[in-house]
C-alpha cells in the first residue's frame, strides 16, 4: 500500500483520498458537465468569476481514482486565474501537477480539461459573450 | 493494519503444506522427468504421482490429464487443438458470451482463420439456456465451450445438461472449471465433458501450473511441439515443483472442500445481507442460489468500482471490480454487460471472494467500512441513487 506498490503517483492518491473542493456549489456562474456513463466517468465542474477571474471551482465526479484526483486538481489549478489563462490548462498539464498518471488513464485527465472548458463556455453564454471556447 | 484479502478468484496464497511438499523439487530432486538416470526418474515419479491425485479427484484416468502452465493455457489448446485438429470434420464453434478473456479471446482468434463461432446469451443472473445451445447447433458444429462456474459473478452453469446435449449431437464439450475445482466437487464423468480446464492457483496451489483433461479418443493438436513430453500433447519440460504443488493443493481440497464450503456460503450470505441491509441501492449479481460458496459480487449505484476498491485497499481489504477502466477499451465487465446490465451499474460493481483464511471478522471488518466509503463517494457524485441529479 502507499507509494511503493500503487497504481497511482503519491499525490493522486493524495487528492483521491483528500479531494479539494468537492461538493456542489450555490448559483455558479459557469457549469460544465462532461463524459458519460457508458465509459464510467461524470465530471460536473462549477465555477465563479469575478472580474473575469474564476475565484473559486468545485466538482462533482462520479468516477475511478484518476477522474476525482483530476478533477481535484483541475479545481486547485484554475482558482485566481484569469478565464483566458484557465482556457490555457491541458489535461497534459493537470496530470503532470498529479505527478503523472498510468497510460490508461491519460483519457481521465481529458475530462478534467473538457469540463474546465465547457464551464467556462458556459459562463460566457449565460453572460451574453460573443466568444466561445 | 492487518490485510483482509478478499479476493481469491483473482488468486489465492500457496497453502503452507503445498509449498512444503514443492520445496525438494527445486534442489535436492530437481531432476529432469525426461532423464534415464535415477535422478530423472524420480522426477518422473513424483509428476506421475500428482498426475493421478487429480485424475482422481476430478474422475478421470490418470492418462487424460496434460498438465499446462496454467488455465488460459488450457483453455487455449482446447479451443485452439480441437479446432485445428477437427476443421475437416466443421468449422462452427459454440461458447457462452461470459467465458473467460482466455476462452473469448483464442475464440475471436479462430474467427480470424475461418471458424465460425456462435456465442450464446446469458440470462439476468448469468446462466446460459441449454435450448439456446441446442438451437445454435449446427451440421459444421465440432466443439462448444461453457464454463462451469463464472469467474465474475459466481453463477454456475447447467453444464450436465449442456454435455448431455453435446454428446448427443457428436460433438466435443469444453468446460472451463478453473473457479471451481475445490470449492465443489467436479467430475467429468457425470458432467459429461470431453475437455475440463483447471489450474492450481486458484486452490492454495502454486501459480504457473494448470491442466486440462482429454477424454481418451479426442481428436486434439498439440499447441508446443518439441520433445514430445505430455505424451505429445505439450512439450516443454515439466514444472515439476510447480506439478507436485498441484497434486499437494488438490490432496488437501479432496480433504476439506465439504467443510471449508459450507463455512464459505455462510460467510458469503453474512456478507450479502450485511450488504443489502446496511447500503442503499445495491444490485446483487449472479444468481442467488446457484453460485460459487466464495462469491459475492455487487452493483452499488451511483459509484464507480475503482475508486470503491482503491478505498477499500486504503483500509487494507483487497477486493476487486468488473469497472474496466484500465482496460483500452473503457468497457466494463463483458459478463456484467451479457446479463443485461446498465453501463452505469456496470461500473458499480464490487466483486468480494472469500477463502480458506477469510473469517467472520473480516467480514465484519468489510461491513463496517464500506457503508462510509459508498456515502463519502456519492456525496461526491454528480448522480443520485433516487434517480434525481444532485444539485
Amino acid at each position: 500500500m502507499g507509494e511503493v506498490n500503487s497504481l497511482y503517483s503519491e499525490q493522486v492518491m493524495d487528492h483521491f483520498h483528500n479531494p479539494r473542493n468537492a461538493g456542489g456549489m450555490e448559483n455558479p456562474d459557469g457549469t460544465g458537465r462532461v463524459g458519460n456513463p457508458i465509459c464510467g466517468d461524470i465530471m460536473e465542474l462549477y465555477i465563479r468569476v469575478n472580474n473575469g477571474i474564476i475565484t473559486e471551482a468545485r466538482f462533482k465526479t462520479l468516477g475511478c481514482g484518476a477522474a476525482i484526483a483530476t478533477s481535484s486538481m483541475v479545481t486547485e489549478m484554475v482558482r485566481g486565474l484569469p478565464i483566458e489563462e484557465a482556457l490555457q490548462i491541458s489535461n497534459k498539464a493537470v496530470a503532470e501537477a498529479l505527478g503523472g498518471l498510468p497510460s490508461v488513464k491519460m483519457h481521465c485527465s481529458m475530462l478534467a480539461e473538457e469540463a474546465l472548458k465547457a464551464a467556462i463556455e458556459d459562463y460566457y453564454h449565460k453572460c451574453g459573450h460573443v466568444n466561445t471556447v | 493494519m492487518e490485510q483482509i484479502y478478499l479476493d481469491y478468484a483473482a488468486t489465492s496464497p500457496a497453502h503452507p503444506r503445498v509449498i512444503k511438499a514443492m520445496q525438494p523439487y527445486y534442489f535436492a530432486q530437481f531432476g529432469n522427468p525426461s532423464s534415464i538416470h535415477t535422478c530423472g526418474q524420480q522426477s518422473r515419479a513424483a509428476v506421475e504421482e500428482a498426475r493421478s491425485k487429480i485424475a482422481a479427484f476430478i474422475g478421470s484416468g490418470k492418462e487424460e490429464i496434460v498438465f499446462t502452465s496454467s488455465g488460459t493455457e488450457a483453455n487455449n489448446f482446447a479451443l485452439k487443438g480441437i479446432a485445428w485438429a477437427n476443421r475437416k470434420r466443421g468449422n462452427h464453434i459454440i461458447i457462452s458470451s461470459i467465458e473467460h478473456h482466455a476462452s473469448l479471446e483464442s475464440c475471436r482468434f479462430l474467427e480470424k482463420q475461418g471458424f465460425d463461432i456462435s456465442y450464446l446469451p446469458v440470462d439476468e443472473y448469468g446462466m446460459v439456456d441449454p435450448g439456446s445451445v441446442k438451437n445454435s447447433l449446427k451440421p459444421e458444429t465440432i466443439l462448444m465451450s461453457v464454463m462451469h462456474a463464472n469467474n465474475e459473478v459466481g453463477t454456475f452453469q447447467p453444464v450436465v445438461e449442456i454435455g448431455a446435449i453435446a454428446r448427443q449431437a457428436g460433438v466435443y464439450f469444453h468446460c472451463d472449471a478453473v473457479q471451481t475445482l475445490g470449492q465443489v466437487p467436479v467430475n467429468v464423468g457425470r458432467m459429461n465433458v470431453d475437455l475440463l480446464s483447471v489450474s492450481a492457483h486458484k486452490l492454495y496451489g502454486p501459480k504457473g501450473v494448470g491442466a486440462l483433461f482429454i477424454r481418451k479418443g479426442t481428436t486434439i493438436s498439440p499447441l508446443l511441439h518439441g520433445g514430445g513430453q505430455e505424451r505429445g500433447l505439450r512439450a516443454s519440460t515439466e514444472n515439476l515443483p510447480g506439478i507436485v504443488g498441484f497434486g499437494a493443493a488438490v490432496e488437501i481440497a479432496g480433504s476439506e472442500m465439504e467443510n471449508e464450503s459450507r463455512r464459505l456460503c455462510r460467510l458469503r450470505d453474512q456478507l450479502i445481507r450485511g450488504i443489502m441491509d446496511d447500503i442503499e441501492g445495491i444490485r446483487l449479481n449472479g444468481h442467488p442460489v446457484a453460485r460459487l460458496p466464495n462469491n459475492v459480487n455487487v452493483s452499488i449505484r451511483c459509484v464507480e468500482g475503482e475508486s470503491v476498491v482503491l478505498n477499500l485497499d486504503f483500509e487494507g481489504i483487497c477486493a476487486s471490480t468488473g469497472s474496466a477502466c484500465t482496460s483500452s477499451s473503457l468497457e466494463p465487465s463483458h459478463v456484467l454487460m451479457a446479463m443485461g446490465l446498465s453501463p452505469e451499474l456496470a461500473h458499480g460493481s464490487l466483486r468480494l471472494t472469500l477463502g480458506k483464511w477469510t473469517t467472520s471478522a473480516h467480514i465484519e471488518r468489510l461491513l463496517e467500512v464500506l457503508p462510509g466509503i459508498v456515502s463519502r463517494l456519492r456525496a461526491m457524485s454528480p448522480l443520485t441513487i433516487s434517480g434525481k441529479e444532485a444539485g
